[in-house]
């Protein structure tokens, strides 16, 4: 096999697995400021406990997050080196100042908060828990700049043989920076309300710590409403606009329209072939996506023939995780919804069905995430920085590709027994329960 | 001082705080395996508990800054080191990982087994970080295009080796001499008794890398003679080293880990002092060496990334220093230890 191809295989791997844990972390950190802030401000000991609960899973999930975290950080110049090269002066930046301006203050300060109980204030402690988010959050946002980078680039010029940063504040606030960065984080608030109505929901099933798991699940439910709410609408809808005016190939790409036309369909169904490209079985609804892109039934979209071969990504991936990714988002939106109506009429506790149906749910906003990631990098495709360096170009020439292929078996049986590991200690602990709570 | 030097002491500063505050962490990750019971060890694992998280943030803000500041160094030589860094990663992985896994089970087939993982991969960790630094001053063969590409094992040369070695006879000295302001009573006696056994092998094996140098990487020593930051490092390096055995027999054990910390970095700024202007000495040809210069990024990358570096690093400075104070002290085992 060839070097690029087993280079971009190894890369699809350590991020596809990486990015299991940092949604769950920036969620579950902001649940954890509220329960925090609960137990210390109503002097509260069920709300202090289910902090210290949910901080142990995510004290775990941190700890798998960091370690595969530290792979990506050196697999730019490991298996990019052309890419590093060219781009270094803009893209390394942003890496570094995650770490000076987040990755410190994240870290610091959970170990504070992990193992300060008792050695500082309780306003402290709460403070530290803060300090994770605010750092998770900014964490995110200099690693959504450096891929926003690669999709929309901005604020550089090509000179002595390589991009050069002109803008700083250009390149950082790139068209799709923004969009993608309220996108990404909200989906972690969905992915996180679902771990802990999830974990909630198992507790109340069992009958116990029953105190605890409702005022848990209340939280999760309302904070997940809204944040599925809003992650299809404004935060959904502008980054699809966004797509649409700024990678029009992944924007035809990911909606399956494959010939230009006015008044464009949105298939809300459909079977995608690829030769010729073609949707089977499609169920649409005439004009409503270019309604939804440019504001009007009858506006023109372009399709993938408007493209030349050599530029269009692959299509069936990007069109099936692009619908998978909504189908997902739409069910989220229900899920809670119900969650909502259930708790206003009283009945959240007892309904044992839809208790169940919220344990069984818990992976599903981590998959939607990893299809939002799969249809805005496969749409990237074929650059590696959209329209100014290619995916063939990029990778290191020196790594041989029996390196990358023995390092991708390597990896993968990590990957697989820490995944499989995180997920035993997961359950353990959930099953452990809250610390009891003292008489 | 131009930009290009201000960012290679940038560099070096990060570099030097991974090595001094994970050194330490690295060290007791080895020595962890010695303790004598499960209490011991989890004094052991729990003196670094609430801290080693963030101290390996400053190799990877490290990695970060050196992409942003000489991007075609962290593309050749990471690349170049393709393998080895690979090996680096996994043990970095094992590590974190085994830190959090092992206190979740009680059995001790469990226990055990993650013991092991995190003895082995801190020493490998510890070991493959000297061997670099041992390539590094020996010189990197470049090809015409100036890419490298070394299998792991013509990383592994005697003199490499050799300073691989330094190099974990040092941080094990460094969390030796940690773990005596962590510990109490038999525990720290056996443990100054340690750092002072490993103290010996440290000089020992640094006479050694020094001869070594002499031989494996004699351009090291040409040039203009030596400036003021090689002697200001010298001196500071053998103040430290002499300082440290005096204080663990006077029981001073915070004066000895200061001594320690002084070593390290001293140890650092004279392989940094012995490569400036240099990044990547290029063998045999010196000419063709990655340079601050010929590697770097533009004016406005590096002037922009200070910016962040003297709004970012102080903060970072600051808070590090709020949460050593707050878990200053000995280790005692409570609810919430690992």
């Amino acid at each position: 096999m060839d070097a690029v191809l087993l280079a971009r295989i190894q890369f699809a791997i350590t991020v596809g697995f990486h990015f299991i844990f940092p949604p769950i972390t920036i969620g579950l950190s902001w649940l954890l400021v509220a329960m925090e802030w609960q137990g210390w401000r109503r002097n509260d000991e069920t709300w202090a406990r289910m902090g210290a609960f949910f901080g142990k899973l995510l004290a775990l999930t941190f700890a798998v997050g960091v370690a595969t975290g530290v792979v990506m950080e050196f697999q730019f110049g490991t298996n990019w080196a052309e890419y590093s090269k060219y781009v270094g002066d803009i893209f390394g930046a942003p890496l570094a100042a995650e770490g000076v301006l987040a990755f410190f203050l994240e870290s610091g300060f959970l170990g504070l908060y992990l193992f300060g109980r008792g050695r500082i204030s309780r306003g402290a402690h709460w403070f530290s828990s803060l300090m994770v988010a605010v750092g998770a959050t900014i964490s995110a946002f200099w690693i959504i700049v450096a891929n926003s980078w690669q999709q929309t680039p901005a604020g550089f010029v090509v000179r002595n043989g390589r991009a050069e940063l002109t803008s700083f504040a250009a390149a950082v606030f790139n068209p799709s920076t923004l969009p993608r960065y309220f996108h990404t984080v909200d989906a972690a608030l969905v992915t996180g309300a679902f771990v802990v109505a999830g974990v909630a929901a198992w507790l109340l099933l069992r009958a116990r710590e029953e105190a605890l798991a409702q005022r848990a699940l209340q939280l999760a439910v309302v904070v997940g409403l809204l944040a599925s709410l809003a992650e299809i609408f404004p935060f959904g809808h502008f980054h699809a606009q966004q797509v649409a005016r700024t990678q029009p190939e992944k924007f035809a790409a990911i909606e399956g329209l494959y010939a230009s036309q006015t008044s464009a369909p949105i298939a809300l169904f459909a079977l995608p072939f690829t030769k010729p490209p073609q949707l089977k079985a499609a169920v649409e609804i005439p004009g409503l996506l270019s309604w939804m892109a440019f504001g009007d039934v009858n506006a023109p979209v372009k399709g993938i023939d408007e493209f030349p071969p050599e530029n269009v990504p692959p299509l069936w991936l990007t069109f099936v995780s692009f619908h998978n990714m909504v189908v997902l988002g739409v069910y989220f939106v229900l899920a809670m919804g119900w969650g909502v109506i259930l708790l206003v009429r009283g009945k959240l506790w007892e309904r044992r069905r839809y208790l169940k149906l919220l344990v069984w749910s818990i992976p599903l906003p981590v998959a939607a995430c990893e299809l939002g990631w799969t249809a805005a990098e496969v749409g990237r495709q074929p650059w590696i920085v959209y329209g100014l360096l290619r995916t063939s170009d990029a990778a290191s020439r020196t790594v041989p590709a029996g390196n990358i292929l023995a390092t991708i078996v390597l990896f993968s049986a990590l990957y697989l027994a820490l995944g499989a590991l995180w997920l035993v200690l997961m359950v353990r602990e959930v099953e452990h329960g809250p610390r009891p709570a003292q008489a | 001082m131009d930009l290009n030097t201000v960012w290679f002491a940038l560099v070096g500063v990060l570099l030097t705080g991974y090595a001094i505050l994970d050194g330490f962490d690295l060290g007791v990750g080895v020595l962890h395996l010695f303790a004598r019971d499960e209490a011991e060890r989890r004094i052991h694992l729990n003196a670094i508990g609430p801290v080693w998280d963030g101290n390996e943030v400053w190799l990877l803000t490290g990695g970060g800054a050196l992409f942003a500041a000489f991007p075609v160094v962290y593309a050749t030589v990471f690349s170049g080191f393709y393998l080895a860094l690979m090996l680096v990663l996994v043990a970095l992985i094992l590590r974190a990982v085994s830190f959090e896994f092992r206190g979740k089970m009680a059995s001790p087939a469990w226990r055990r087994t993650w013991d092991w993982a995190f003895g082995l991969s801190s020493l490998v960790a510890t070991l493959v970080f000297g061997v670099a630094v041992g390539n590094l001053l020996r010189g990197l063969p470049f090809d015409a295009d100036g890419n490298l590409a070394i299998g792991l094992f013509g990383l592994l040369n005697p003199y490499a080796l050799l300073v691989g070695l330094l190099g974990v006879a040092m941080f094990l000295m460094h969390g030796a001499t940690y773990l005596t302001l962590k510990t109490e009573g038999a525990l720290r006696d056996r443990m100054a008794k340690l750092a002072g056994d490993l103290w010996v092998a440290y000089v020992v094996m640094f006479v050694l890398a020094t001869l070594g140098t002499f031989v494996a990487a004699r351009w090291v020593f040409r040039g203009p003679g030596p400036t003021v930051p090689t002697l200001a490092c010298a001196v500071l390096l053998l103040g430290a080293e002499f300082v440290l055995p005096l204080a663990l027999r006077d029981r001073r054990y915070g004066r000895a880990f200061l001594a320690s910390c002084v070593a390290i970095a001293a140890q650092i700024g004279l392989a940094a002092a012995a490569l400036y202007p240099r990044l990547v000495p290029a063998r045999p040809d010196l000419a063709r060496s990655l340079t601050i210069y010929n590697a770097s990024s533009s004016p406005r990358t590096l002037t922009t990334m200070l910016v962040i570096a003297l709004v970012g690093m102080p903060l970072v400075i600051a808070y590090t220093a709020v949460i050593y104070r707050v878990f200053r002290g000995k280790t005692v085992l409570g609810e919430h230890s690992y």
